[in-house]
């Protein structure tokens, strides 16, 4: 920032490197290697350590089925938990990442841009305790509705919860805590919108919804994809609030969301299962956390691409 | 009491937890028995070291409590338990990693052979030191007294019966006022020794409907699961119709319901817990301190409750090395007596085992030996 913002001269010959500089700039450059060599590091434990778990006989690994009917039922509860949060998350977050940058008054828009934030301070074992606590029991007659009045729909299908500790409750813990996420993003892309494009529009006699709907979400598409990117990571990686929250079936592959029974998401269900895992069951757990590194490396790569995109339009 | 003693004294009370009026006759317990004065409470020798142990996270809050205890007497030994559940800490016995383990089940017999590999022709101690009534507990608001028989229970929680008013539970409750609210059975999801004692006991008493053997992971597959003791209290409170199995100590407000023995209804107590215990035989041809036992699922009288859990201390009787030896057998000693039932009662929850089952196993602490 303040390279671009000093003045433009170039330099007339080249700086003197003291032995600061130089410490600094090679400090800099081992932190950077480190990461990657930690990086390395941990995929090399997790591929190392799993393959135990790969080569073992099916009817060693949990469940008596092999490594993949363990990990996959895993992966989708982990997916449809992230998903949920997602679909519920971003709308919301748009919502309110607009309503602070061109809706609300000034005196209103930064005390609730930073609430939200806070929400993001929140630990996530705090939200699982809310959502045990409070916000599962509370759900319970919306799932008795949804069962006698959607359960055709195969996500509704029931039997509904008695406790409501059910896959959608979880989703929409998640919710909660990926919003933060995606509303900061959000609310930076769209405060970053030209004001040439929007007095262009308002010139031109749209209302605030259309000046909003032409030119501020054209521009801030592809930011809020990113930070909607960026809060599946965090909603595919969280342990605690679902180890608590979700009532789960091993080895059970539902798109029922209001039932008891509930495929495990892969963060979960390692904490409950490793204190008492010993042998090949540590290395099909090692396995499936392998998975999850996979998935998170890749949605975290896609949020980065497609975040870096946008820079290069906007710039 | 607590006003007339020093400041300092009263976090040993507070350790011991109120147990000193009961020290007295628990010392006099082993001299009736003949104790080799190798009992902690004897007081003769100060040692001191390390005793690692590992096992039953069900043990836990006892294991603490025994191990603050202990110190009291034996200032100089430290007690490590890494509560790493029963079937860690049976392997790690085995291979020769701790000292003695903690298991809410005792040895099967692959383990029990690698066991006599590490413990040489003496053999092992298996004694059954933990003892916990576990409650079937249910929320039903309206219903204070529910009674259960075993083929309703196994009905229930494999899913035949689905509503509160089913014909069946209204059989074994004439009279009562039963709702029609579906039942929501909560199994624990982790991996437990409540589930291992609970599916054993409908297995034995309920065989015509529950034909799934013993097993610490829940055997069905769907319902409402529940992770640890606190997860399932929450659970089971949380949904109306809900019903569960959890330590009778930590069933706070849910209802618990009584259980079908013989012809009568018995609810869960520590002294019906150590009464079905004490009727139970010991496995036959498992060496003379091995006190592996099958439990009596089925007892007849009324004042025997059979859901009980019981968790086994194992170590060998054997040790080559004296001085481990003589910490194994001095903290046994203190395990045993009743003054370490009571502070585990005070602890845990749990049953402080009897006077017989103190004789039962005093042979098998005065047997260790080193060397």
């Amino acid at each position: 920032m303040t390279a671009t913002s000093a003045p433009a001269q170039p330099p007339t010959r080249r700086p003197v490197r003291s032995l600061g500089d130089r410490l600094f700039a090679g400090s800099a450059t081992g932190a950077g290697i480190l990461i990657l060599l930690l990086l390395a590091g941990v995929a090399a434990f997790l591929v190392v350590q799993s393959v135990p778990a790969v080569t073992a006989p099916a009817d060693s690994i949990p469940g008596g089925e092999g490594i993949v009917a363990y990990v996959w039922p895993l992966v989708f509860g982990t997916l449809l938990a992230a998903v949920i949060a997602l679909l519920v998350a971003t709308p919301l977050a748009i919502g309110i990442a607009l309503f602070t940058t061109y809706y609300a008054p000034r005196r209103v828009a930064q005390p609730l841009g930073y609430l939200v934030d806070l929400l993001a301070a929140i630990p996530s074992v705090v939200y699982g305790f809310w959502g045990i606590a409070w916000l599962a029991p509370h759900l319970v007659p919306s799932y008795r509705w949804l069962d006698e009045h959607a359960g055709w729909l195969p996500f509704f299908a029931g039997p509904a919860s008695a406790t409501g500790r059910t896959m959608l409750t979880a989703g929409l813990v998640l919710a909660i805590m990926i919003l933060p996420i995606i509303s900061a993003i959000s609310r930076e892309v769209f405060s970053q919108v030209p004001s040439l494009h929007r007095e262009a529009a308002l010139a031109l006699g749209a209302t605030r919804w259309e000046m909003i709907r032409m030119a501020v979400l054209p521009y801030g598409r592809s930011g809020v994809i990113g930070g909607a990117m960026l809060g599946l990571g965090r909603a595919l990686g969280e342990t605690l609030a679902v180890a608590l929250v979700l009532s789960v079936t091993s080895g059970l592959v539902t798109v029922n969301l209001i039932s008891s029974s509930n495929p495990a998401t892969i963060a979960a269900n390692i904490a409950l299962n490793f204190p008492e895992a010993t042998g090949i069951g540590v290395n099909a757990l090692i396995a499936s956390g392998l998975a999850l590194f996979v998935i998170t490396f890749a949605v975290n790569l896609l949020a980065r691409a497609v975040v870096n995109r946008r820079a290069e339009f906007s710039e | 009491m607590k006003s007339s003693m020093k400041p300092r004294a009263i976090p040993l009370t507070l350790a011991l937890a109120g147990s000193l009026a009961l020290a007295a006759c628990g010392a006099s317990n082993e001299r009736g028995i003949g104790s080799t004065g190798k009992s902690a409470s004897g007081g003769s020798e100060q040692l001191s070291g390390t005793l690692d142990g590992a096992g039953s996270s069900a043990q836990q809050a006892a294991m603490t409590g025994w191990a603050a205890g202990y110190n009291v007497q034996q200032p100089a030994v430290t007690v490590d338990y890494d509560p790493v559940g029963s079937g860690g800490g049976r392997d790690q016995f085995v291979a020769g990693g701790v000292d003695f383990a903690g298991s809410d089940a005792a040895l099967a017999d692959e383990q029990l052979q690698g066991a006599l590999q590490r413990c040489g022709n003496d053999g092992v101690f298996e004694l059954p030191n933990y003892i916990s009534a576990i409650a079937v507990v249910y929320n039903l608001p309206g219903v204070e007294d529910l009674q259960l028989s075993p083929d309703t229970i196994a009905e229930i929680f494999s899913g035949a019966i689905t509503t509160w008013n089913d014909p069946a539970i209204a059989a074994d409750n004439p009279g009562a006022q039963l709702p029609g609210t579906a039942i929501t059975p909560v199994h624990r999801g982790d991996d437990s020794g409540t589930t291992t004692n609970f599916t054993d006991y409908l297995n034995k008493a309920a065989p015509s409907v529950w034909t799934n053997p013993a097993a610490g992971t829940w055997p069905l597959q769907g319902g409402e699961a529940a992770n640890g003791t606190s997860g399932m209290i929450q659970a089971v409170g949380a949904g109306e119709g809900a019903i569960g199995y959890a330590d009778e100590s930590q069933a706070g407000d849910l209802g618990v319901a009584e259980v079908r023995v013989g012809s009568d209804f018995v609810a869960p107590s520590p002294e019906a817990a150590v009464a079905v215990v004490e009727s139970s035989q010991v496995q036959p041809g498992r060496g003379p301190y091995d006190l592996a036992l099958t439990i009596n699922r089925t007892p007849d009288p009324a004042d025997q409750y059979p859901i009980v859990l019981v968790s086994y201390h194992i170590g060998c009787v054997r040790y080559p090395d004296a001085a481990t030896a003589e910490l194994v057998g001095s903290f046994m000693g203190y395990v045993i007596s009743a003054e370490g039932q009571e502070v585990a009662a005070q602890q845990a929850g749990s049953a402080p085992i009897s006077d017989t089952l103190r004789q039962q196993a005093q042979p098998a602490v005065d047997a260790i030996t080193g060397g």
